[in-house]
């Protein structure tokens, strides 16, 4: 009964998604206030809808009703119960109506807190939203039906795929559809302006505050997945450039150009066409990182199941969606006329220069991540990775990390550009005379090294220097620009020195025989066996000490789950102040108990994702900001007045 | 051709993610290091994208033995990847060689960066009052 | 107009990544192709599995030859193995084996179950030459010409449709 109900509030969800995209916009085009009325109450309506299709999937679970075949493709009897949860979402069908559930949940959020917009901007917006929704639902529906019952009804299901049944990868797919879905706000609000042919200044400011929280939850998805990554797959790497991953990345880039140049034209009616652009892009981007993902186009170690349909699909709604919006920016972006002035010594300038920085970077990694593709359609086979990206990713943010200061340290409109620079000397000193410490503590380190951590001081030094500088009391954007500001610099300097002074040693252990690596000792106790509910694991103690103190013991695993027949490495990790220690055990190497063991010692690298969160937490202050807040009232108060005069 | 990569995703799958460790006697750490260097940089061509560090596959295992032997024989870096390259082609290296196929790859970023550094700058030129 | 020109610039890349999804849709493939076409066979000395004595790549100058990559553990070499069988019965060209990988209890067993099509079998059980052949999965056949140059190369098993679309017709050319 249960999966009946919920394919028929999915079948209901598309009747209402067709409804929300046909009537507001119908309503827009005949300025026919009825119409355009619908978009709100539908809005919510839907949502609840898709939410009560998505909580009888997860009531499934919880029942471990095996006559559903994606349940019983994804647990089974023995599973915990936390992991019958989230196993509504560990594979594909879940995981895209769960996205389904998050896009609602946005489109109702949007109809709620959009008081400030006018009633034919807000139904032109819903309207798109809920044509975005439309497609999704009928890729649920069509291609990856969640609901689908299979008959005999086996006794006992196929489990969760073990890699999946951990915390960090329970929350990144959630994060990154609250991103992918989060930047569809402004992809949307693109679209509608594009219709309209207008858009202005309240417009845009209503879009940024989407756009950061959107970008928000992008960072913390990648962040996520990145420390996943390093924990779970038990090679010690934290990124690996990996086509799955760059599809996560692509977006994030996207946005990040973005946020900046939203700022330039939430204040200045000028390059408002570049900001419709980048918004189409940035969301196109979270499309085509699913169908690379999802189709089986490219080889990634990440993918778990591919389906060519299912490819066809999102490809198909890919070309409707972007083909459509960028068709009407090849129509209509001359009629967003930019009117402003702009002066090329000006905080405006710097801010376009970092979205073509990352306009450049995102770029390079789509065409990365494709150009294998390029080499397949003529025959022939390269692999493009780590070393291609990192050494693009090392030319192309040394600019921006030069040029982040000056950024924040010229002013609006017009500035001096001496002046501004010789400001800047003084940290530029500091910088040089930290970066000798650090080599001078540190030494060797390599030119990448040296580079990365002069630019993550540079940033540090200048930006607590303008903050100290600055007069007055600091309004919310300063402080989330300078918290997000240092976030970079701190991200800078411990991903320079995790990447080069890290430590890797793969050596080979007897009981009771103690090695010496970077400073440590490790001791290496024996193996013994160990049996979980679903897995059975082989455990190695090893005791790591400094001297004589003993730091810790790591208990490294080599697990084995009997109903996926499938063994994995679980490593142990020590997570210090300065660095990690991480040991992952091999295989016994002879009978008198010696293994092959690897010791990773990985400095700051927890740093690296702290600098992440600086840089999202950033994000989250920007939305606080007293100016926009201020502003946002006037205009609600504006709209408001406006639709009494015409009541 | 479809059974077979509809095979290896199947394969992969039920392989897991195990670590392969293997444990070779360096003469010293820039041999280590070296050795390092390279199998991160050489793929394992029956893995889905994993590095030869990285994977436990057997051919994988055969190529790491092949590398630490060349690396404790005292050979360079550039040596060992051509004779890798040599034998499995460029999609071997996760470094994609520079040559007329691949100027693209390597160069266009910097294209679109002064192209774009080009328009953004007489934008705001024309902009200026 | 002028204006229409540049702002359709993303459009067009746009429908040219589209475009090349949808072909790659069709093309894709984990085949790796062989940089050895065309080029000498690498310089072995291998013993054989039931012969006494090494072989080296000069043992096979003056006709043209197949090398068949197998090993008793691989699954589709048990498919392949008809195909293998046909086609050295037919005489059309020697057909060589390379014991790849492998336990000589493993393999003779499997080639008493199956019986042995090979004029010979070659043993690689370190890997060594398989490497230099570029070897990466068994099964691969490699078609080799009477001066020693490989000519071409088939990844995973023979195939009747391969054998006759691909195999026989380079043969011939070679003749």
């Amino acid at each position: 009964m249960l999966p009946e109900i919920g394919q028929f509030l999915l079948v209901l969800s598309l009747l209402l998604a067709t409804a929300l995209t046909v009537l507001p916009m119908l309503g827009y085009a005949r300025n026919n206030q009825t119409l355009m009325l619908t978009a709100r109450p539908l809005s919510h309506v839907l949502f609840l809808t898709v939410m009560a299709s998505f909580v009888m999937l997860v009531v499934l679970f919880i029942q471990q009703d095996f006559s559903v075949l994606y349940v019983a493709e994804n647990s089974s009897l023995e599973l915990p119960l936390r992991y019958r949860i989230t196993a509504a979402w560990g594979a594909h069908e879940g995981s895209i109506l769960m996205w389904v559930t998050v896009q609602a949940l946005w489109i109702s959020a949007v109809a709620k807190y959009s008081q400030s917009l006018s009633l034919s901007q807000i139904s032109r917006v819903l309207s798109v939203l809920g044509f975005i929704a439309l497609g999704f639902v009928a890729f649920v529906l069509f291609a990856s039906n969640p609901f689908e019952t299979i008959y005999p009804v086996p006794a006992d299901g196929r489990d969760l795929n073990p890699l999946l049944q951990d915390f960090g990868m329970i929350m990144h797919p959630p994060l990154l559809y609250f991103g992918y879905v989060g930047l569809s706000v402004a992809f949307a609000l693109s679209v509608a302006a594009l219709i309209g042919g207008e858009i202005n200044e309240q417009w845009i400011r209503w879009s940024r505050r989407w756009t950061n929280i959107a970008w928000a939850f992008l960072t913390m998805g990648i962040i996520l997945g990145s420390w996943w990554a390093y924990y779970e797959l038990g090679w010690g790497g934290w990124w690996f450039w990996d086509p799955v991953e760059n599809a996560s990345f692509l977006p994030w880039l996207a946005g990040t150009a973005l946020i900046h140049v939203q700022a330039v034209s939430e204040r200045k009616n000028a390059f408002r066409g570049w900001t419709v652009l980048l918004a189409i892009i940035a969301f196109s981007l979270c499309i085509l990182g699913t169908f690379l993902v999802r189709s089986g186009s490219i080889t990634s170690v990440h993918s778990f199941a591919a389906d060519p349909f299912r490819g066809i699909f999102i490809l198909v709604l890919l070309a409707i969606y972007s083909g459509g919006a960028l068709t009407l920016y090849t129509f209509r972006a001359n009629q967003l006329k930019s009117r402003d002035t702009l002066n090329l010594n000006s905080r405006e300038t710097l801010l376009l220069a970092n979205s073509l920085i990352f306009i450049t970077a995102t770029f390079t990694v789509l065409l990365g991540t494709l150009f294998p593709m390029i080499f397949e359609a003529v025959g022939k086979k390269i692999s493009v990775g780590a070393p291609y990206f990192g050494l693009m990713f090392f030319v192309l943010m040394i600019p921006m990390a030069v040029l982040l200061p000056l950024g924040s340290q010229l002013k609006w409109h017009r500035d001096d550009m001496m002046a501004a620079v010789k400001q800047l000397l003084p940290y530029f000193i500091l910088t040089t005379l930290l970066t000798l410490i650090v080599w001078f503590v540190f030494k060797p380190l390599n030119i990448r090294a040296i580079a990365g951590i002069y630019g993550g001081l540079w940033v540090l030094t200048a930006t607590i220097g303008q903050w100290l500088k600055q007069p007055g009391r600091a309004t919310a954007g300063f402080i989330g620009m300078s918290v997000a500001h240092i976030g970079v610099a701190v991200f800078l300097f411990a991903m320079s020195m995790t990447e080069h002074k890290d430590i890797e040693q793969d050596i080979l252990m007897s009981p009771g025989v103690t090695k010496q690596v970077g400073g440590y000792d490790f001791t290496f106790l024996g193996v013994d066996r160990v049996k979980q509910e679903n897995y059975q694991a082989q455990q190695g103690h090893v005791e790591v000490r400094r001297g004589d103190r003993l730091i810790t013991t790591l208990n490294p695993q080599k697990r084995f789950y009997p109903k996926q027949q499938m063994p994995m490495t679980e490593a142990a990790i020590y997570v210090g102040w300065t660095k990690d220690i991480y040991v992952s055990l091999g295989e016994a190497v002879n009978k008198e108990g010696a293994w092959a063991v690897r010791i990773y010692i990985k400095p700051l690298i927890r740093w690296m994702w702290f600098g992440g969160i600086l840089m999202l937490t950033g994000a989250i202050i920007g939305l606080f900001s007293a100016r926009i807040k201020r502003q946002e009232d006037k205009q609600r108060d504006q709209v408001m007045a406006q639709q009494l005069n015409l009541s | 051709m479809t059974m077979r990569i509809i095979f290896i995703i199947i394969s992969f799958i039920i392989s897991g993610q195990v670590n392969a460790i293997e444990v070779y006697d360096f003469k010293n750490e820039q041999q280590r290091a070296l050795y390092q260097e390279l199998t991160e940089e050489l793929r394992c061509l029956v893995c889905q994208n994993q590095n030869l560090a990285d994977s436990d596959a057997d051919l994988a295992k055969d190529l790491k033995d092949q590398v630490a032997e060349f690396v404790m024989n005292g050979q360079d870096k550039d040596t060992i990847l051509a004779y890798m390259v040599q034998r499995y082609g460029d999609f071997v290296t996760y470094n994609p060689p520079l040559n007329t196929s691949t100027v693209v790859l390597w160069f266009s970023p910097f294209v679109v960066l002064l192209l774009g550094a080009g328009i953004l700058i007489y934008n705001i030129r024309k902009k200026q009052s | 107009m002028k204006k229409i020109v540049i702002t359709l610039i993303p459009l067009t890349l746009f429908v040219g990544l589209v475009t090349l999804l949808f072909l790659n849709m069709g093309f894709h493939n984990e085949t790796v192709p062989s940089p050895l076409i065309g080029k000498p066979v690498p310089a072995f000395e291998l013993p054989q599995l039931y012969e006494e004595g090494t072989m080296s790549e000069e043992d096979f100058l003056g006709e043209p030859w197949l090398l068949n990559v197998w090993g008793s553990w691989c699954p589709n070499c048990l498919y392949e193995h008809p195909v293998v069988t046909d086609l050295a019965q037919s005489g059309q060209l020697k057909v060589v084996g390379l014991n790849w990988k492998d336990e000589f209890e493993n393999a003779d067993a499997w080639l008493n179950r199956l019986g042995n099509p090979y004029h010979t079998i070659l043993v690689d059980y370190k890997g060594n030459v398989a490497i230099d052949f570029g070897v990466y999965g068994a099964p691969e056949s490699f078609l080799i010409d009477a001066n020693g140059i490989i000519v071409h190369k088939i990844v995973g098993e023979l195939t009747p449709d391969n054998v006759q679309n691909e195999i026989l017709p380079k043969l011939a050319q070679l003749k």
